[in-house]
């Protein structure tokens, strides 16, 4: 489905360069012209006063027998012995999306001695439960995990598929779709059901979190997405669910997997596991000095919340790259965001938009973090953190 | 050793703003930038040059105003580079661009490591480099924030969301690296003038081994149907009062009115 400008009806009113997101069409003698950064999206397609720009139908090669493929599966991280939570997020997801396409909701397990999470998946609403467990694939694995994966897919078939936008999603789901052979949207925050096709919406932020991109995977199974960790609420635990176990046999040899993990290195206590964390203490530039940290740190103490840091606390050395947020850092969605001393960069934004409230602090009323803001206070972060910190102490031991 | 880097030349994005009355994006103005992760990845392959020898070769799929890009990364070190581009690329999600890479990969010959930026700042899916693994067919570490190479042992720190896990493989490796993993070099003036007069080649479809069913949107499974900017937040509660304490009861007061607390 090619974008084309019918060149007769153009009269070069440059409408279309404005709305094009991918800076994909030039005016060359006073006629627009699509460049090879199309995208197809569409949105000059609208925008045109004279209708000249049109989309062209493509035959598309018929990839696959698309009826074969159904129900939605949710493929659940373990991490220390436990479901982490974005699998739980993304079933409470599933099984709307499930139950509006009229089909089936299974989980993916897949590790050793894991056979009892499955009463999780059933109890936060999975109906089936494929898992495969032996002693290969006690740890996470590109390779195991694909080939793994891949198996599950080829013998079961299934029309969707969402991971966790986690470290270890994101790399095995890519080689996952790639195996297969078909699309893949990356760190989605939202889904839904195309309405007018039934195929499934993802939709996600790009461009730093500019803009967002809904997309499509029309002709081609399973339809798979990762989505980012704590942007969906999990679903309530009903332990009385029951569901179907299938456990498939697992075909993983030890000299299949071309890459070994040796040792894992705990740097993070409870203070840096920012993608569960219910709040969230951010601290940035105006902190000023390291030490200065430390009143972030005491706050979120208090609160029993993880720390936080944006990019320049980082670079500047007060706080390792674990704890950054935003774009080249985590992103994170927490009940509560605090905001220290950060001005609210573009990026920063990013990793922390789908935040449900955020209380900024910042001595610049101007600063762009208030207009992300639910509650701001405008003054001296260093001289407000403390008090800030007293009074929640005072609730706590009320 | 033979080390090849893939690069992506993207929008600045942190120049790129929304038109408040369109509210379209405004791209006039804004910087093309080689990625700054792939900067990371160039780097570390430099690293690894300077160390162990070798030769470090860039690869960019993109348009002809991506050799800026590559000659960017030529001024930083990079021993060639090769841009591939064609009218028949466009428009290419992360699997049709992965497999249009891996064929001019192939096309290269031999490699011991291929290093990436763990994502680009314009797309961020973090997938085309593990999807060029699999085309190719060799092991991948992602999110590495240290490395080391011992004859045909490769041993990095993977990033997790708990901490570091020490990972082993064997050449050839794909990697993609996170930005803490070094302090990209700058260009000497003399490096860039230099690198300024490379006439890089440019690879198209012609010249490589692929199906052109699987290439440009044409081989791209996934669709862009709508984009949008994303709803403004509601404008929230600034409080400014005469002292930080008075500001702050004034927060509690309303956090505890609106049951946050």
């Amino acid at each position: 489905m090619a974008i084309k400008v019918n060149q007769e009806e153009c009269i070069a009113c440059g409408a279309c360069l404005s709305v094009c997101p991918f800076g994909a069409i030039v005016m060359q003698d006073e006629k627009a012209y699509i460049t090879e950064a199309c995208t197809a999206c569409g949105a000059c397609v609208d925008t045109c006063p004279v209708e000249a720009i049109l989309r062209e139908k493509e035959d598309k090669v018929v990839a696959m027998d698309k009826h074969q493929y159904k129900d939605v599966w949710v493929y659940l991280e373990v991490g220390e012995g436990k479901l982490r939570n974005v699998g739980l997020e993304l079933l409470g997801e599933g099984r709307k999306l499930a139950d509006g396409m009229g089909q089936s909701l299974a989980s993916v397990l897949i590790g050793h001695n894991v056979e009892r999470l499955a009463q999780d998946a059933f109890a936060a609403g999975s109906d089936k439960v494929y898992l495969v467990d032996a002693a290969e694939l006690a740890q996470y694995n590109t390779d195991s995990y694909t080939a793994t994966l891949f198996d599950l897919i080829s013998n079961y078939k299934p029309s969707v598929i969402l991971m966790g936008a986690t470290n270890d999603g994101r790399d095995f789901g890519a080689r996952v779709a790639c195996r297969v052979g078909t699309g893949l949207t990356a760190d989605c925050t939202g889904l839904g059901i195309d309405e007018a096709t039934g195929f499934v919406s993802w939709t996600r932020p790009a461009f730093g979190g500019n803009i967002m991109a809904t997309i499509i995977c029309p002709e081609h199974r399973p339809q798979m997405g990762t989505v980012r960790p704590s942007v969906f609420k999990k679903p309530a635990l009903d332990y009385t669910k029951k569901g179907e176990l299938i456990r498939v046999v697992s075909k993983i040899k030890q000299e299949d997997m071309r890459t070994k993990l040796i040792d894992m290195i705990h740097v993070c206590t409870v203070s840096c596991n920012l993608e569960e964390a219910e709040i969230i203490v951010s601290g940035g530039r105006g902190m000023c000095k390291p030490e200065n940290f430390s009143l972030v740190e005491e706050l979120a103490n208090v609160l029993g919340a993880s720390v936080g840091a944006s990019r320049a606390a980082v670079d500047a050395g007060w706080k390792p790259a674990l704890h950054q947020v935003g774009q080249t850092g985590k992103t994170v969605g927490p009940k509560i965001y605090f905001a220290c001393g950060i001005s609210g960069a573009i990026q920063h934004l990013a990793g922390m938009s789908s935040s449900d409230i955020v209380i900024a602090i910042n001595k610049d009323p101007d600063a762009p973090i208030f207009k992300m803001a639910d509650y701001g206070i405008v003054g001296d972060v260093l001289e407000v953190l403390p008090i800030l910190t007293e009074e929640f102490k005072k609730i706590k031991s009320a | 050793m033979e080390i090849l880097v893939c690069i992506k030349q993207v929008p600045d994005t942190a120049e790129v703003k929304i038109d408040p009355v369109t509210n379209t994006l405004i791209r006039q103005g804004v910087p093309s930038i080689v990625n700054p992760f792939d900067k990371n990845a160039l780097e570390a392959a430099l690293q690894l040059k300077d160390k162990h020898g070798g030769k470090v070769t860039v690869i960019s799929m993109g348009p002809p105003q991506a050799k800026e890009a590559l000659k960017e990364c030529l001024a930083m070190g990079a021993d060639q580079a090769i841009l591939v581009s064609d009218r028949a690329f466009g428009g290419a999600d992360t699997l049709a661009t992965s497999y249009t890479l891996a064929a001019a990969i192939r096309k290269v010959g031999s490699y011991d490591l291929i290093f990436c930026g763990k994502q680009a700042i314009d797309g961020d899916t973090a997938q085309v480099g593990p999807e060029i693994a699999e085309h190719l067919g060799i092991a991948q570490i992602t999110y590495v924030a240290k490395i080391e190479v011992n004859g045909d042992t490769v041993s990095v720190e993977r990033e997790y969301e708990e901490g570091y896990g020490i990972i082993e493989g064997k050449l050839p490796l794909l990697i993609s690296v996170v930005k803490s993993i070094n302090e990209p070099r700058y260009p000497t003036i003399k490096a860039t003038m230099k690198a300024n007069r490379v006439e890089i080649p440019v690879w198209t479809m012609a010249d490589l081994d692929v199906d052109e069913q699987k290439l440009g949107l044409k081989g791209s499974p996934t669709q862009v149907r709508r984009i949008f900017t994303p709803p403004q937040r509601t404008e929230g509660v600034v409080i400014q009062k005469a002292t930080a304490w008075e500001s702050v009861s004034v927060l509690i007061q309303k956090l505890s009115d609106a049951k946050i607390i």
